[in-house]
């Protein structure tokens, strides 16, 4: 529900802070270059040139705007309401990723810094900072679990092509949270030549916030497309949800227009019963972790879990520190998705629409699905399919028993 | 007073630099802290640093991430750790110790709760790594009625406004971090880190600590008159690791602090 007491756009507060959450939990030695990043965004936002130059990049290297693609084979087989997507899987890179990560490096650039490192789960945020960094001419470092690399093979390869080198990253659970600890480490080290792109809205002050806005380009333009094409605001918006980077993305224009409901789904892996899951907004509390405080699956002594999902790119133990106050203020519900069911519409959509969705972005269909089946027809659903699924097809294939 | 006042106190009197030994709680066995931490007094330590292992700990180098992971393997936790510390407090009622940590365990302990029970079993000080003075004020409220002192970090890109936020909350001592990096990597230049420290004790109304990337005795020796007192943290955690026996790894424990100590009294 929107509480209409609420202006949902002046958040954070000064010092990077959601309510209870955010905030620049970080040693010592990173608090000054964090200051220097946000002061570098806020002359980026007050800079009409190069907003000129962020938006000329959007158009002919992106190839932004997406369009909303009305799936009306797949609406009228669920039979409830009209489903829409938001086309982020078109982007160049084929995820919502590189909204964010030309922005950095537009930042980076302004900094004179020579040298880009990234974290990476699934691999896109990482394709996407390798892309960014080639076009720059600037040293690329990637980090990544040795688990994420041997079933991201393919992403893995593609950073390689692209110039970047890839490490993999062996401590704790050999994942995502690992690879934003090391990529921490070496910014911590490297920091006087080093730009740090974040990939997810997670992080310290400022990446929550600046991570938010170079994805928000993606709910600014679906609601411009929305009032343009259909003469008015969808009915409910759906976006998964595993740091939060393109649910911050889709969900922030629409947080002041009380007619819209907002889902966030998360990767409920097995089961939320079972555990083995990453769903740390329905079954996590709040602690801090990687520079911010929102919520996290830990064990009872504050060690922090490992999560299960059947994507990669959901499978962090923690969420943007937005989404946890948003929870908590009730403007977006956080609903569960399993392996199973994200599967099940990654096949629905293949068959209906033709369309390949990445896994991540298969929960938000299914969430999408839920939702229009309880709907009249008239009704809109706005899904964000963040990323195209050509990065899956051999998880997919491993699943279903299918030799390649 | 507080025993971390006693002891900067002590050693301004008598113009000496101390010495800070750092180790993880439960590395290499739970069983063996306690003694470990007393061979590091008998060895010459003025003040502890006792690590609270947390499963990711993003400041810190591969030696005590390790430490960390072997600890929570064997069970260590908030509650164990503070166990270790009355365990000591026993035979030591002197000793100043500081919990060194990560929020994230004593977040989900319960600020209040940890405050209280750390007080109750002899810790000192608290100093939280992802807690910079901007985020601690609530934080060091609570430790403050329980009579802990926060201890904050600076390092080579703290500027002087930042300095000068962190004097008016400074308590304790102020543990300077010697080069921009992760605990226990090659990268200290002296001359550097003891320009900085000059500059800082003029700034701070605490004595500044100095730490990270210190091995050996010589290193140490070089921060007489300069810093109030040096922390060894990875070098000591890995010569712990090969210990067999409680008695062995207190034994390692004195042995590797003794010539420290010694460079720093001479």
């Amino acid at each position: 529900m929107s509480d209409p007491t609420i202006d949902y756009h002046q958040m954070p507060d000064a010092r990077g802070h959601f309510g209870p959450y955010g905030g620049r939990f970080v040693a010592d030695t990173l608090m000054a270059p964090l200051q220097e990043l946000a002061e570098a965004y806020e002359q980026l936002k007050r800079d009409p040139e190069l907003q000129a130059e962020l938006d000329d990049d959007l158009h002919h290297y992106v190839g932004r705007p997406s369009p909303i693609y009305h799936a009306k084979r797949l609406s009228s087989l669920v039979g409830g309401a009209q489903i829409l997507l938001k086309r982020e899987d078109l982007n160049h890179t084929g995820a919502h990723k590189i909204n964010n990560t030309i922005g950095q490096a537009l930042l980076a650039k302004r900094m004179g810094k020579t040298r880009i490192i990234a974290e990476t789960g699934a691999g896109q945020h990482g394709v996407a900072s390798a892309t960014v960094a080639a076009r720059l001419g600037l040293e690329c470092v990637v980090y990544m679990g040795a688990t994420d690399i041997q079933r991201q093979a393919i992403n893995v390869f593609r950073m390689k092509l692209l110039g970047a080198t890839v490490v993999p990253v062996t401590s704790g659970s050999q994942t995502l949270k690992d690879a934003l600890n090391e990529a921490l480490r070496d910014w911590v080290t490297n920091v006087h030549n080093t730009f740090y792109i974040i990939g997810t809205v997670a992080g310290p002050h400022p990446y929550p916030m600046l991570v938010r806005d170079f994805n928000a380009v993606v709910g600014r333009e679906a609601r411009a497309q929305m009032l343009a094409e259909y003469g008015r605001l969808p009915d409910a918006i759906s976006a998964c949800v595993g740091g939060g980077s393109n649910a911050i993305g889709l969900f922030h224009p629409f947080l002041n227009d009380p007619s819209v409901a907002i889902y966030g789904a998360e990767a409920a892996g097995h089961g939320l019963e079972t555990g083995e899951h990453a769903a740390s907004l329905s079954a996590g509390r709040p602690g801090v972790l990687h520079g911010n405080r929102t919520y996290l699956l830990c064990d009872e002594n504050g060690q922090v879990r490992d999560t299960h999902s059947v994507s990669a790119g959901l499978d962090y133990p923690g969420v943007g520190p937005e989404h946890a106050w948003l929870k908590d203020t009730g403007r977006a519900q956080y609903l569960g998705i399993t392996d199973a069911e994200a599967m099940s519409a990654f096949h629905q959509l293949a068959r209906a629409e033709g369309i390949l969705a990445a896994l991540e972005s298969s929960h938000a269909v299914a969430q999408g699905i839920k939702l229009a089946r309880d709907l009249p027809k008239d009704k809109l659903v706005l899904v964000n399919l963040s990323g195209r699924g050509d990065k899956d097809v051999q998880t997919i294939a491993r699943l279903e028993g299918i030799s390649l | 007073m507080n025993r971390i006042d006693v002891c900067f106190n002590a050693l301004k009197a008598n113009d000496r630099t101390g010495l800070i030994p750092f180790v993880t709680a439960g590395d290499p066995h739970p069983d063996w802290t306690a003694g470990i931490l007393h061979g590091l007094v008998r060895g010459g330590a003025c003040l502890l640093e006792l690590g609270i292992p947390f499963s990711d700990p993003m400041a810190d180098g591969p030696v005590i991430q390790k430490a960390s992971e072997r600890a929570l393997v064997k069970g260590m936790n908030v509650r164990r750790t503070l166990d270790i510390v009355a365990q000591f407090r026993q035979t030591d009622s002197v000793t100043p110790i500081v919990l060194m940590g990560y929020l994230n365990p004593i977040e989900y302990f319960g600020y209040e709760a940890f405050a209280e029970a750390a007080n109750a079993a002899g810790v000192d000080g608290v100093l939280l790594v992802d807690c910079p003075p901007e985020e601690a004020a609530e934080i060091q409220s609570l430790m403050a009625q329980h009579g802990l002192q926060q201890i904050f970090l600076a390092s080579p890109t703290t500027t002087d406004t930042r300095v000068e936020a962190m004097a008016r909350l400074a308590q304790g001592y102020v543990y300077y971090v010697s080069f921009a990096g992760i605990t226990g990597a090659d990268r200290l230049i002296l001359d550097d880190a003891n320009l900085r420290l000059d500059a800082l004790k003029n700034m701070l109304p605490v004595p500044v600590a100095v730490g990270f990337g210190i091995k050996s005795a010589a290193q140490a020796a070089a921060f007489k008159g300069h810093a109030a007192a040096v922390v060894v943290g990875s070098a000591l955690v890995e010569a712990l690791a090969g210990a067999e026996s409680g008695d062995e790894a207190a034994t390692i424990a004195q042995q590797f602090v003794e010539p420290l100590g010694k460079a720093l009294a001479d």
